[in-house]
C-alpha cells in the first residue's frame, strides 16, 4: 500500500528552550519532502505521544539538552507501547554522552541517536532508509 | 488492505478509538480507499455544523480556535479540529505548526486536533479537507472547527466546507477601500477584529461596518466582534455569534439549501480529482516531446494531445 508522505513529529520534552536545533532539523525534514509537525516547546512526553498518534506519523523527533535523556526517551517508548502505537519510531538529538546513548539504543528507548556534528542529509538518510524498510509493517 | 480489515477500522473510528480515527484520515488524505471509507462514514454523517476560521497569516486563527475550544470544553463538548498550513511547492514537505497554539488541550481526549499539509491545493484547504471534518464526526467530535492555511484575498474554499465562516482581519491592515474589494470580505458570515488591543481596531469596525450597510437584500447581517486573545476580551461574544448564525441557518432553511449545493459541489471536485489525474498521465507523457522548443507551441501542442486522448474536442 502507498504512503505518499513522510509525516515526522518534532519536538522538545521538558524545560529546556533551546529550540535552534529542533527547528534545523524541522526545516531539514521539510526541505527533504516530509510533513514536520512542529509541536513547540515544553511539551510532556504524554503530550508528545498524543499529538504522535493524532497526526499519525511514521517518526518522532525530539531534542532533548538538558540530561533528561535517561528519563525521557523511556518514558515516551513506554507510552507509545500503552497506546498500542508501538509502529511509531523514535530518534532524538541532543548533547548525550557516549556510554548513555549505547544503554539507550541497547535497551530499545529510542531507534538512533544524533548528537551535535550529526548533518542533516546523515538524519534524513536515515529516515528515508528506516521507513522504507518498516512501511510494509505500517498499514 | 482487505474490506473486511478496512471494515474494522472504521467501526473502531465510530467508537471513537483515536488511532483508528488517526489511521483513517491519513489514508483518505493520501487516497487509499478513499471513497470505500467516505461512504461508510457519510452515511452516518453530516449533521454537525463546521466552523471555519480563515484569514492572512498570523492574524491569530490558531489562538481563537484555541479559545472557542476552550469554551466549548467548558460545556463538556468534545471538539475535533483541522487545521491546514501549507506544503512546499518544491520538495512538498511542510512544517505544520498550528498546534504550537492549542497546547491547553495536548492530552484531552475529548479534543482531537490534525494538522494538514495543503500538497498543492490552492483555495486555503486541501483536497480531502472536507471529508477529513466528517471522519473527526464519525468519531464522535461535536465541535468540528477548521482552521485554513494564512489566505490572502480569493482563497475562498471554506465557503464551500464551512457552515460558518469566521473572517480574522488585525487593526492597521489596509484603509477603507480594502473592505469593500470582492473575495474574502464576501464570503464572511462573522468578521472577527483580532488583536483588537492595537490601535485601530473601531476604525476597521467602522470600515466594515460601512462596507455591510451597502450590502443589501442579505437576511443575515455579519456582525463585526473585537477580540483579543492575549487580554481573553470579545471571546464570548464570538461564541455567541457563532451560535446565533448556527441558529439562523437552521431557522431560515438555509443550511437544507446549503447541503444540497455542497452536495453537487463535491460531485465537481471529484471529477475535479479524475480529471487531475488524467491530465497528470497526459503531461507526463509530455515532457519528452517538447524537444524543439523554437517550433513548438503551447496551444498546438495542448490540442493534438487533447485531441488524441480524448478523441476529438
Amino acid at each position: 500500500m502507498k504512503k505518499t508522505r513522510i509525516r515526522v513529529l518534532v519536538g522538545k520534552p521538558g524545560l529546556d528552550g533551546h529550540d535552534r536545533g529542533a527547528k534545523v532539523i524541522a526545516r531539514a525534514l521539510r526541505d527533504a519532502g516530509m510533513e514536520v509537525i512542529y509541536s513547540g516547546l515544553h511539551q510532556t512526553p504524554e503530550q508528545l505521544v498524543e499529538a504522535a498518534i493524532q497526526e499519525d506519523v511514521d517518526l518522532i523527533g525530539v531534542s532533548v539538552l538538558s540530561g533528561a535523556h535517561m528519563t525521557i526517551f523511556p518514558r515516551i517508548k513506554e507510552l507509545l507501547k500503552e497506546q498500542n502505537a508501538k509502529d511509531i519510531l523514535l530518534m532524538g538529538g541532543g548533547t548525550i554522552p557516549e556510554e548513555d546513548i549505547a544503554t539507550l539504543i541497547e535497551n530499545g528507548s529510542v531507534e538512533a541517536l544524533f548528537t551535535p556534528g550529526a548533518t542533516t542529509t546523515e538524519i534524513v538518510s536515515w529516515i528515508e532508509e528506516k521507513l522504507s524498510l518498516s512501511k510494509g509493517d505500517v498499514v | 488492505m482487505n474490506k473486511e480489515t478496512l471494515d474494522q477500522w472504521i467501526e473502531r473510528l465510530f467508537d471513537q478509538d483515536r488511532r483508528a480515527t488517526a489511521k483513517l484520515i491519513s489514508w483518505v488524505e493520501d487516497d487509499i480507499e478513499r471513497a470505500y471509507i467516505m461512504r461508510s462514514v457519510l452515511k452516518q454523517t453530516g449533521h454537525r455544523m463546521v466552523v471555519g476560521i480563515t484569514g492572512p497569516p498570523g492574524s491569530g486563527k490558531s489562538s481563537l480556535v484555541e479559545a472557542l475550544t476552550k469554551l466549548y470544553r467548558d460545556n463538556d463538548e468534545r471538539v475535533g479540529i483541522v487545521a491546514v498550513d501549507p506544503s512546499s511547492p518544491y520538495s512538498g514537505g511542510a512544517i505544520l505548526g498550528d498546534r504550537i497554539r492549542m497546547q491547553a488541550h495536548g492530552t484531552d481526549r475529548n479534543v482531537f486536533i490534525r494538522s494538514m499539509g495543503t500538497r498543492g491545493h490552492l483555495g486555503g484547504v486541501t483536497r480531502s479537507t472536507a471529508d477529513i471534518v466528517r471522519l473527526l464526526e464519525g468519531a464522535g467530535y461535536g465541535r468540528l472547527l477548521l482552521e485554513t492555511v494564512g489566505v490572502g484575498q480569493s482563497e475562498l474554499e471554506i465557503m464551500q466546507i464551512a457552515d460558518t465562516v469566521v473572517v480574522v482581519l488585525n487593526p492597521g491592515a489596509g484603509d477603507g477601500i480594502q473592505a469593500i474589494k470582492a473575495g474574502i470580505m464576501e464570503v464572511a458570515d462573522i468578521f472577527v477584529i483580532n488583536k483588537s488591543d492595537l490601535p485601530g481596531a473601531e476604525r476597521m469596525k467602522g470600515d466594515i461596518e460601512m462596507m455591510l450597510n451597502l450590502s443589501c437584500g442579505k437576511t443575515w447581517r455579519p456582525p463585526v466582534v473585537l477580540t483579543s486573545v492575549t487580554d481573553n476580551k470579545g471571546l464570548e461574544l464570538l461564541y455567541d455569534k457563532i451560535e446565533a448564525h448556527q441558529a439562523y441557518l437552521l431557522e431560515s432553511g438555509q443550511r437544507d439549501q446549503q447541503r444540497k449545493e455542497r452536495l453537487h459541489q463535491e460531485v465537481w471536485r471529484l471529477w475535479e480529482d479524475k480529471a487531475l489525474d488524467a491530465f497528470e498521465i497526459m503531461w507526463e507523457a509530455t515532457s519528452g516531446k517538447l524537444v524543439n522548443i523554437d517550433q513548438e507551441d503551447p496551444y498546438e501542442v495542448a490540442q493534438r494531445l487533447w485531441q488524441e486522448r480524448f478523441k476529438g474536442g
